[in-house]
């Protein structure tokens, strides 16, 4: 593997991406709709709003005590915000971290079957290059495009905590970076595996979903049944998903030792992920 | 010396030989022709020369590397331009080029140049910047041509070179390729269903069916295989004309009618001037002289049983619809 294949593997991938930016505003629809119609219409702190002519007959102090406690109630369940909004923002870039890695996985069946790949295959370059070329370029497209959404997000009324500095944003994108390599890397090798695109889009359907439900990217896994409970602890999602929410919401009063198990959790989904993925995916480039 | 060379080389898939202990060898600065209907396992003996697929038995060695043990120095010396079009329709040409040079582990300012002249060469100058989705797909053929020729490669494996392209750019494609024996002695081995193409650009020419070599000769001989050519005589006296075509031993056998006489014999381009000179000398008048040659799509049609017209169809037909699939896409 050297730089200079590297360089020019990437550097094919971003022209392509610039030259198509439908491809990135495709994949970036769902999770914008997630965001603008869910995350707007499932107004859970609405659900317990008291009606006004109720709260009338409230006296005052116990009101703003009810108010109090469902505030705390929310912010516990929500990982420090108390809108839903702002939670389901921060699951949104997880999503979309997990919608590019596997359309990038896509790429790589294209480029096989328009034999692309066996070019590539015909040249002495190494084939831990072609794969890893594979994954940067699916790094940093997931990368821009969490931020396209976290800016969109913003404007829409994410709401981060106070103490929010630059440094917990960067921090909470390299949460995200984490999830992004794993992610990558094992569609990488899925999309080498499967070889057609029936297939890939097969994979893509089945896995979108539970990964995105089997996880605190939609709703608090403490609520949840305990064998999705359980299922969830094992989806790297979730621990991307709590770091960010610490990060984004809870920044003045930061636990840093959840921080930072949230941290070596994905450290070790990382590792494992890249090397697996990089072995079933040079493996799968032989025939 | 021999460049390529197949020994007992032998590609199953599950239950399909695809290629049945193959065995040749090219020599340099030859260009070698596998001719086949689809399905012969053409591509796959190919793949198996540039390393794409690992043969199931038997020995493939390229400019004196053994494609299993030491792929990437086989990798290093050989250009492949696929059956597909395979550049990048969303580069430009130069992109193209610049991505293939990298590949090789080629740079400097001297690459540059390089390309620039390849893609002259192939007269792409004008397009080199220009993204490839607009480009013909005759322009593409060339683009992919010279991606090829990148790494000055001593084996160019030309998978149907030419397949789909219409009759202009086909032939500006064959003195392309011509041109490349003749002034960079580059071996070269092309798959085709195109008999003139074979015929045409090849030195020897392979005909293989259901993975086996069913023959192997220069398509001269190959043709004179199936009994010679025939030439037709007709004379406006024609006495005498029969004894003195039956004592010449180049000629295999004399049929008259009346004052035309059709003579078969081998290499009867050769015969023809000199047993003109001799009848022309002893008196006799010729009114009228042709040449028939047997074409090498009797040839195939004698070996595999296929017409090589309906081969055509069907692979341009592939073609078109791999096409149509990845316009599709976009």
């Amino acid at each position: 593997m050297t730089f200079i294949e590297l360089y020019a593997l990437t550097l094919r991938e971003l022209r392509k991406l610039v030259r198509s930016p439908f491809l990135l505003f495709m994949t970036m629809v769902q999770p914008l709709l997630w965001l603008g119609l869910f995350g707007k219409a499932f107004n859970l702190n609405g659900l317990v709003q008291i009606p006004p002519d109720l709260l009338s007959q409230l006296p005052p102090a116990l009101s703003s005590q009810i108010g109090k406690m469902f505030n705390e109630m929310f912010a516990q369940l929500f990982g420090g915000t108390t809108d839903y909004f702002s939670y389901l923002a921060s699951g949104m870039l997880a999503v979309i971290i997990l919608f590019t890695s596997m359309q990038s996985g896509m790429g790589i069946v294209w480029d096989r079957r328009f034999g692309f790949l066996d070019k590539l295959l015909a040249a002495p370059v190494s084939r831990a290059s072609i794969v890893g070329a594979k994954v940067i370029y699916s790094v940093l497209r997931g990368l821009l495009q969490a931020i396209l959404v976290f800016l969109i997000a913003l404007a829409l009324g994410l709401t981060l905590g106070p103490g929010t500095t630059l440094v917990t944003i960067l921090a909470a994108f390299a949460a995200l970076l984490l999830l992004n390599v794993s992610l990558s890397s094992i569609f990488a090798a899925i999309a080498i595996k499967v070889k057609s695109w029936e297939t890939q889009m097969a994979v893509m359907n089945l896995l979108n979903l539970p990964l995105m439900f089997a996880s605190n990217t939609l709703f608090p896994i403490e609520r949840m049944p305990d064998w999705l409970q359980a299922a969830a602890k094992f989806n790297p999602l979730t621990y991307a998903n709590d770091a960010m929410r610490q990060l984004f919401f809870r920044a003045d009063s930061l636990d840093l030792q959840v921080l930072s198990q949230d941290f070596a959790i994905l450290v070790s989904f990382a590792v494992v992920f890249t090397l697996v993925g990089f072995v079933v995916a040079v493996k799968g480039l032989k025939k | 010396m021999a460049i390529v060379e197949a020994r007992g080389l032998t590609k199953r898939f599950e239950d399909l030989t695809a290629v049945d202990h193959v065995s040749f060898s090219i020599e340099e600065g030859e260009i070698f022709g596998l001719l086949g209907p689809n399905g012969a396992g053409k591509t796959t003996t190919i793949n198996m020369f540039t390393t794409l697929l690992t043969p199931t038995e038997g020995t493939a060695i390229v400019a004196g590397f053994d494609v299993t043990k030491k792929p990437n120095e086989v990798r290093r010396r050989i250009g492949l331009v696929p059956q597909d079009l395979t550049v990048d329709e969303d580069l430009t040409g130069r992109e193209n080029m610049w991505l293939q040079s990298r590949l090789y582990g080629l740079r400097g300012s001297e690459v540059d140049e390089k390309i620039s002249r390849l893609l002259d060469l192939v007269n792409l100058t004008d397009a080199a910047d220009k993204r490839v989705e607009h480009y013909s797909g005759g322009m593409r053929k060339r683009l992919e041509l010279v991606e090829g020729l990148i790494n000055d490669p001593q084996v160019l494996f030309l998978d149907e070179p030419t397949l789909g392209l219409d009759v202009q750019t086909r032939s500006a494609i064959w003195s392309y390729i011509g041109d490349l024996r003749r002034e960079k002695g580059i071996t070269i081995l092309l798959t085709t269903h195109y008999m003139e193409e074979a015929d045409r650009l090849c030195d020897r020419v392979a005909i293989i069916d259901h993975g086996k070599i069913v023959a192997l000769d220069t398509p001269s001989n190959l043709k004179a295989s199936l009994g010679g050519d025939v030439i037709e005589l007709e004379f406006t006296n024609g006495d005498g004309v029969s004894a003195k075509l039956e004592s010449d031993p180049a000629i295999l056998a004399v049929q008259r009618e009346g004052l035309k006489f059709r003579v078969k014999a081998k290499n009867g381009d050769e015969l023809l001037p000199r047993l003109m000179e001799t009848l022309i000398g002893e008196g006799m008048r010729p009114s009228r002289v042709e040449l028939v040659k047997p074409s090498l799509d009797q040839v195939y049609l004698e070996y595999t049983g296929k017409s090589l017209r309906e081969e055509q169809g069907s692979s341009e037909e592939a073609w078109r619809f791999r096409r149509n699939v990845r316009s599709a896409r976009a």
